[in-house]
């Protein structure tokens, strides 16, 4: 299972590095939102709810971008087809493929966090920083689990590209909110504090649910 | 005695309420190659992705190298090898690494990625992404995916339909009569055909018009198909 997953995480990031098709679309798409809420809301700061809102929602919806992206070369160019006919677990492919979506993520938000905090954020980073980087990476792991189930079904379908961001977006609230409210109190401008216990436990829960639906029916949507 | 290669009893396969097999039956030898000739959309290449364990079988009995499909799928898969319209290739990565990656899932060694690149005589152009490629060099590469695990049983899918004559002779030993393998070869050229032909499948509309042994096959049965 090891070495499948490497090699197919191997080539999906090689043939994004050759395309720069998903992580430069999404890491613009993030910035240029912020630019747009900076003038919108006119306002050259935010801190608190609105901020950890703005900062949720718009890697949401960068992610969307990725996650339709996630399967196309495959279903494009035969990939499912050469992975199916090889003897090896199927699985491999949905841990590489959230793999893939991990690290686009992570580098999403390598641009996208210091583009917020330079743009639109008030309170300074610098001290919850590590604590940032925790919950983020507790809502990476679910968009990751949630954002491969729904590209590997939307894929096969004429209305890929509708079918994809309809079937995430509900899917994907409870991280938003989750996220959210973890978020916010690091972003206080009075009193910066550590995110609530409750809502770390709440995005690992959804963590843990979703990879393990998306472990037990991934291999069905691999069937014909 | 050696167990039948293929076993086909009654299949049927459709697409919604479009059927694409019907009633098809046949039995063939290790090491036998099978001809499927047939017009557009008859379903020879749905024939194919049934034995590759790519398509369910929606009725009969389907065995490949002795074990039943679907149940049995995961005992075929890593033994057939499948030469379609599509290369199952990625264009954005060069032929090398495209076989590499094939390789890795397969567990083949970086050897055997080395030894048919130069059988396909594209040790030159290796390092260069699939689509700089001509549809002809494409091919060769698909070939040598297609062998990559050196299978048991060959799917072919007008295998030489992107190839020169220089590129067919080269690939001949490879997937061509030489080969020791278990060949279906769907094709549209009854003379290229009936030479490689141990037995013969003739398909209209999904349904079989014409099963029999090569030698019992002339050109203008097969040019009926058509009409």
């Amino acid at each position: 299972m090891r070495r499948t997953v490497a090699a197919l995480l191997r080539k999906e990031l090689l043939v994004e590095l050759r395309t720069l098709e998903s992580v430069p679309g999404m890491s613009l798409f993030a910035v240029t939102t912020f630019v747009v809420f900076h003038f919108a809301l006119n306002r050259s700061s935010v801190e608190g709810d609105l901020a950890s809102g703005i900062l949720w929602v718009t890697l949401l919806f960068a992610a969307i971008l990725g996650v339709n992206r996630l399967f196309v070369a495959d279903a494009d160019q035969g990939g499912f087809d050469g992975f199916l006919l090889a003897p090896v677990d199927r699985s491999a492919m949905l841990v590489a493929k959230a793999l893939t979506l991990l690290a686009y993520l992570v580098v999403l938000e390598l641009v996208a966090v210091p583009a917020f905090a330079l743009l639109l954020l008030g309170p300074p980073l610098g001290g919850a920083m590590p604590d940032l980087v925790g919950v983020l990476l507790l809502g990476d792991l679910g968009v990751a689990a949630v954002g491969t189930l729904v590209a590997a079904l939307a894929v096969r379908t004429r209305a890929r590209d509708l079918l994809g961001p309809l079937l995430a977006l509900p899917l994907l609230v409870p991280i938003v909110i989750g996220g959210a409210r973890a978020t916010s109190p690091l972003f206080a401008l009075a009193h910066p504090a550590g995110p609530a216990a409750r809502w770390l436990l709440t995005l690992g829960l959804y963590d843990l649910v979703f990879g393990l639906i998306a472990y037990a029916v991934f291999d069905f949507l691999l069937e014909d | 005695m050696s167990v039948p290669a293929l076993e086909v009893e009654g299949l049927a396969r459709h697409y919604g309420e479009r059927e694409a097999l019907s009633d098809v039956s046949l039995t063939l030898g290790a090491g036998q190659t099978l001809v499927v000739f047939g017009p557009n959309g008859a379903g020879k290449t749905t024939l194919l992705r049934v034995l590759a364990s790519l398509l369910r079988p929606h009725a009969g009995e389907v065995r490949v190298l002795g074990s039943r499909l679907p149940d049995e799928a995961w005992a075929v898969r890593g033994r057939v090898g499948l030469l379609g319209h599509e290369p199952l290739l990625y264009r954005e990565l060069t032929a090398r690494e495209n076989l590499r990656y094939h390789a890795r899932l397969h567990g083949v060694g970086e050897e055997r990625v080395t030894e048919l690149l130069e059988a396909v005589a594209m040790t030159g152009r290796c390092n260069e992404p699939l689509r700089t490629l001509s549809r002809g060099m494409v091919q060769r590469v698909a070939v040598a995916r297609a062998v990559l695990h050196d299978p048991l049983l060959l799917l072919l899918d007008e295998p030489t339909s992107n190839l020169d004559p220089a590129a067919v002779e080269l690939v001949a030993p490879l997937i061509g009569r030489g080969s020791p393998r278990t060949r279906v070869i769907c094709s549209h050229d009854p003379g290229g055909g009936l030479a490689q032909a141990d037995l013969v499948l003739g398909l209209r509309a999904g349904r079989p018009a014409l099963l029999r042994s090569a030698a019992q096959v002339t050109p203008s049965d097969i040019a009926e198909l058509y009409r």
